[in-house]
């Protein structure tokens, strides 16, 4: 029987006892369920397939083939980790939604069809969006509703472009698509709009922020590492996604250096840490697939762990904004440590899960001899550094003492943030069990005299440039402040521009009406005073002048019948 | 002495400066195979990621010129 369900529905259905649980129960109940899922999956046997027949269409519920398990085990372990750090979650919506939402991303890699795809790709955006509104604020409101609206339009083009697929080949099938295939550019934007692809990226930096203390970390984890194995899936080797990718690496960071919310920051880094896995999945080859898949299984590891560590500060000191942070090392040492981990991990420090993901993708970069590319990447790598492994730890623990003397996160974030730090090292220091699980055998040499040293030469300097910015007082100092994004173009530029046409078009509505009224009452004025008892028709005739009228009247007809 | 003072920022300057150094040095030592020609050259990553931060953080401090609002501007 449970072979038949498609993995994840373990969480999608396990959720619908949450709202019945409540205090050590509900926390009894959250922590194994993704364990049992986990369990579920590996039980299915390698190949393992569900399919069925709708009306008609045949889909393929389940397909575990070599691109499934690394994401698989990765979403589980995620889940997990969401679970534990979010223990202390009083609210019974966020771990029923955070439920859905694991459950939908873990269904939707094992989706066979694109029609299976689209209904668990509907459902994260579904479930996910109540993790930002869980904050009940405001902001979080507006930010959820765009969120929303942006998620959703992705579905919708994921949807018509499986529908054109289907119209034009007559198959559902989920397997390598490419931009030619019927449908294929709407799926490609589709995926495009989740793996915030550049000019469609900003509703992660404006929504990812506002969501809760803990909705965050289960937002960083899945829907963009979703759209990676999409793309990888059905876009390998598209190599529109080189310059794509590049780009993404590069321009978030310059955002990333001014931005005054740390979470934010992070949310930049997540973006530019995207860039390098879509410029594999452009490369295409066996090692540069390899290299984005152990890329979003590091990126989930450390992005996942930095974002914990920030919502940590969040919890306990009220705010995540750096100008108001910094000394915090006295009071969260514990969460100090594992949030530099996790920067040297996102920095790619040899010894670290990022530094594997990194070198697959630069060497295969440079292989397919994509040299702007690669300069653009080798760029990226020491930006990153700069924003994600040292400004974000530096200002909020260390920088000015903010007299802040708080707790130290709970002990269960704090195992969490530890199991997390501890598998970036692990992984990083022996990649073997990742290497297991990555779709094709690793042929790259990674701990290469050369690779170590050029990766630390890269960041010691970025570091150097750091601190000497920093003494000359030459680096931007943390600014209460908003930056403006392409979200200024749906939240400023459009609704001026729509209040604009609208005020025009009600002007000129105004004044037609009040044209029209005006020709209006003129002709009834006028055609009042000609029929008054004073007007021209309404005032009595003599009997000569009708007699002389008719008489007119009678011989114009008479002309016209003859003519 | 706290973390956070002056002096300890002077004193991590000061590290990161001679481990830095090291890092280059290494390279006389060893025969380079990076990906790109260009990275074979002595000491490359170490001035390509320090020019790189600096034209960063100077590039971005003119993007606040454009693009910074108050904190409040969307409320």
């Amino acid at each position: 029987m449970i072979e038949y369900l498609p993995p994840g529905s373990v969480l999608l259905i396990g959720a619908f006892l949450v709202p019945l649980l409540r205090g050590r129960l509900l926390q009894a109940y959250t922590l194994p369920l993704p364990l049992l899922s986990a369990w579920h999956l590996f039980s299915l046997p390698a190949g393992h397939t569900v399919d069925l027949e709708v009306f008609g269409y045949s889909l393929q519920l389940v397909r575990a083939d070599e691109l499934t398990p690394a994401f698989g085990a990765v979403f589980h372990l995620a889940s997990f980790l969401c679970f534990l750090y979010s223990l202390h979650v009083k609210d019974r919506i966020q771990p029923f939604v955070g439920m859905l939402y694991a459950g939908s991303a873990i269904g939707a890699v094992y989706a066979g069809d694109l029609i299976s795809l689209f209904i668990f790709w509907e459902g994260t955006a579904l479930s996910s969006v109540f993790l930002i509104w869980a904050r009940r604020t405001e902001r979080a409101y507006g930010a959820g509703l765009r969120y929303l609206v942006v998620q959703v339009g992705s579905g919708v083009l994921l949807l018509a472009g499986a529908i054109l697929h289907y119209v034009g080949t007559g198959s559902l099938v989920f397997d390598h698509l490419g931009l030619e295939t019927p449908g294929g550019p709407l799926i490609f934007l589709a995926f495009g709009i989740k793996a915030a692809f550049p000019f469609l990226h900003n509703w992660v930096q404006d929504a990812y922020p506002e969501a809760t203390v803990t909705g965050t970390i289960f937002l960083a984890s899945f829907t963009t590492k979703l759209a990676i194995y999409a793309l990888a899936r059905g876009f390998a080797g598209t190599d529109i996604l080189v310059p794509i990718g590049a780009a993404m690496t590069a321009f978030p960071i310059f955002f990333a250096v001014i931005e005054n919310d740390l979470r934010r920051v992070l949310a930049y880094s997540l973006n530019n840490q995207i860039g390098f896995m879509v410029v594999g999945v452009g490369i295409g080859t066996t090692q540069a697939i390899n290299g984005a898949v152990s890329y979003a299984v590091a990126q989930i590891l450390y992005e996942g762990l930095l974002f914990m560590t920030m919502s940590a500060v969040l919890f306990r000191t009220g705010t995540a904004l750096g100008s108001e942070l910094g000394g915090l090392y006295r009071s969260m040492p514990w969460t100090t440590g594992f949030c530099m981990v996790g920067a040297a991990s996102i920095s790619a420090f040899p010894f670290l899960n990022g530094f594997i993901a990194k070198i697959f993708v630069l060497t295969e970069t440079a292989e397919a001899h994509h040299t702007i590319a690669f300069m653009i990447m080798l760029f990226a790598s020491a930006g990153v550094f700069h924003h994600a492994g040292i400004k974000v730890p530096y200002f909020a623990f260390f920088a000015h003492d903010s007299g802040r003397r708080v707790k130290e996160a709970p002990l269960h974030m704090l195992l969490a943030m530890g199991t997390a730090a501890a598998l970036c090292i692990g992984i990083g220091v022996y990649p073997d069990p990742l290497f297991a699980m990555l779709p094709h055998a690793v042929e790259i040499a990674v701990f290469t005299t050369s690779n170590i040293v050029g990766q630390l030469q890269l960041l010691l300097f970025s570091a150097l440039a750091f601190c000497v910015l920093m003494l000359a007082g030459q680096y931007p100092p943390e600014l209460k402040s908003t930056n403006l994004d392409t979200d200024w173009l749906y939240r400023r530029v459009a609704p001026r521009f729509v209040a604009t046409v609208a005020a025009g078009i009600s002007q000129t509505y105004a004044d037609f009406s009040a044209g029209l009224k005006r020709v209006l009452s003129n002709a009834g004025t006028q055609l009042r005073n000609m029929h008054a008892p004073q007007g021209a028709l309404g005032e009595p005739w003599s009997a000569g002048t009708s007699a002389l009228w008719a008489a007119v009247l009678l011989c114009a007809y008479l002309l016209i019948g003859y003519l | 002495m706290s973390l956070d003072s002056k002096a300890s920022g002077r004193k991590a300057f000061i590290v990161v400066v001679v481990i830095g150094a090291l890092s280059v040095l290494v390279d006389l030592t060893y025969e380079k195979h990076g990906h790109m020609p260009v990275e074979n050259w002595f000491g490359f990553h170490a001035w390509y990621g320090f020019v790189s931060c600096v034209a960063l953080v100077f590039a971005a401090r003119g993007l606040r010129r454009i693009l910074m609002r108050d904190e409040h501007y969307y409320d």
